[in-house]
């Protein structure tokens, strides 16, 4: 199981521009290099991943009887 | 006619009078459908959400009843006291209180360009508070996870954004809360929606918006209530009313005026392709990295290669050997040079020996006279004494003799 699929995408993006940079920079040893360059890859396949499942969620608010704020499904359908 | 023909002087019930005065009122082809100007005042909202006023002139007063439904399909701006309105309605009789009421089906603000002084004279005053100002305006969320909407479940536009919400970037959350969007209630209910999204908090940008509409039914969004409400939201707020043409206050105030409910949309969130095509040009910008990593690493692998087979035993054998058999050949080569110069020095003595050769001299009629015992060349006679065996060398031979005398 790959550790990445629990990202969001915000967070897998981020970490994402992290690699590249990482390895923009340029001084790392071989290793850590290809570590992240493996590890940008999958952030890139998570990432696209992700746009494709996405689905639209739809929330209304709505004031309980106590008085708070409370947000629950809309079917506009 | 509810009830007889009353007789002129006999005794009526207040109830009968009333009703019967209602009745004229209410039959009376002028007063079932009038248009009236007058001032505002004594202006009340209740909870119920029917509005009661006096209409007033110089000269004389009237009861005005605005009920709540009336109030809703009307495009009415909000009420205050010393407005000057025109409305219409219809007169009746409220029996309870006995009192003739003016029943309002719409209200207009009165004169010309009426509207426009409103909104002219708003504009200004906020402006000078500093609503507007450019300093204020924040900044919008790149890719917001959750986005907030004010509008009407029922309109068009919500459905447009939506659209356009899903087709850009599905990975947000919509939390929409609803509101009217025109009528005289619309103002306090968008207010009270902005503040809703700001009490859930999880929003991260807000479009308030309306669809297309008379100048009269976007009016709600050029009421105070709702600039200042777009003000203090602390969610940075995108406003989409109307058409491209439409300018209200609430787009003025706004962090982001979009022109239309489908461009406030699109403004909220970006582009699923962009975000894709983004990514493909990480994973671009990886591999093009990581190859100059590997070459790089080669080369330098290459190099210490180079390197480690220079300092190598075996080649520095090779290097001692090629060193070795260069000295071998320059020896060769000199002692080539020496023997040549030996032998040409040799030739030349041999041919000056040769020109000394004694044996040239004994041609020409020369001897050598030898002791014949221990061979020495005889040059004086005290080496000779009679009886010595004398050996005499001529050009062709050699002759044994004897000294007799000397």
């Amino acid at each position: 199981m790959d550790a990445f699929t629990a990202f969001s995408y915000e967070e897998a993006f981020e970490k994402l521009e992290q690699a590249v940079s990482a390895l923009q920079d340029g001084r790392l040893d071989l290793e850590q290099a290809l570590k992240h360059y493996e590890e940008g890859m999958r952030l890139a396949r998570h990432c696209h991943h992700l746009l494709q499942q996405a689905e639209l969620r739809v929330q209304q608010l709505h004031i309980t009887d106590d008085g708070n704020v409370e947000s629950e499904p809309l079917d506009l359908a | 006619m509810l009830f007889p023909e009353p007789e002129p002087a006999s005794d009526w019930s207040v109830a009968q009078v009333v009703r019967y005065l209602k009745e004229l009122l209410e039959t009376d082809e002028v007063l079932r459908n009038i248009r009236v100007h007058g001032e505002i005042s004594g202006c009340k909202t209740y909870a119920s959400g029917h509005c009661y006023f006096t209409l007033k002139d110089a000269e004389a007063q009237l009861s005005c009843v605005f009920f709540k439904y009336a109030r809703q399909r009307s495009a009415a701006p909000e009420l205050r006291d010393g407005m000057a309105v025109e409305v219409s309605g219809r007169f009746s009789l409220y029996e309870r209180d006995g009192k003739m009421q003016l029943y309002i089906e719409q209200v207009e603000l009165a004169g010309e360009g009426a509207l426009a002084t409103h909104f002219e004279q708003l504009k200004a005053r906020l402006r000078a508070e500093g609503l507007f100002d450019e300093e204020r305006k924040r900044s919008l969320p790149l890719a917001p996870a959750v986005v907030g909407i004010v509008t009407s479940l029922q309109a068009a536009a919500l459905r447009d954004m939506l659209r356009v919400l899903r087709m850009r970037y599905p990975l947000t959350q919509v939390v929409i809360a609803p509101s009217l969007v025109q009528g005289s209630e619309a103002p306090a209910a968008l207010a009270r929606a902005l503040d809703l999204l700001n009490e859930h908090g999880e929003a991260e940008v807000i479009i308030i918006a309306r669809g297309g509409g008379s100048i009269e039914e976007l009016w709600a969004f050029n009421e105070e209530i709702v600039a200042r409400a777009i003000a203090r939201s602390r969610i940075p707020v995108i406003s989409g009313v109307g058409h491209e043409t439409d300018v209200t206050i609430a787009d003025f105030v706004a962090d982001y005026r979009a022109s239309t409910p489908t461009a406030a949309a699109t403004r909220a969130v970006p582009d699923v392709v962009d975000l894709q095509a983004t990514i493909l040009a990480y994973q671009e910008d990886l591999g093009v990295l990581i190859e100059d990593y590997l070459e790089r690493y080669r080369e330098d692998l290459e190099g210490s290669e180079r390197r480690l087979e220079r300092e190598s035993p075996r080649s520095q054998l090779e290097r001692l050997q090629q060193q070795l058999d260069g000295t071998i050949e320059t020896l060769q080569s000199e002692i080539r040079y020496r023997f040549t110069l030996q032998e040409e020095r040799l030739k030349g003595a041999t041919l000056r020996l040769h020109s000394l050769s004694p044996l040239l001299t004994i041609a020409r009629g020369f001897s050598i006279v030898r002791r014949d015992d221990d061979q020495r060349i005889v040059t004086s006679i005290t080496q000779v004494q009679p009886g010595d065996e004398l050996a005499i060398q001529v050009a062709d031979g050699q002759i044994s003799a004897r000294v007799t005398t000397r």
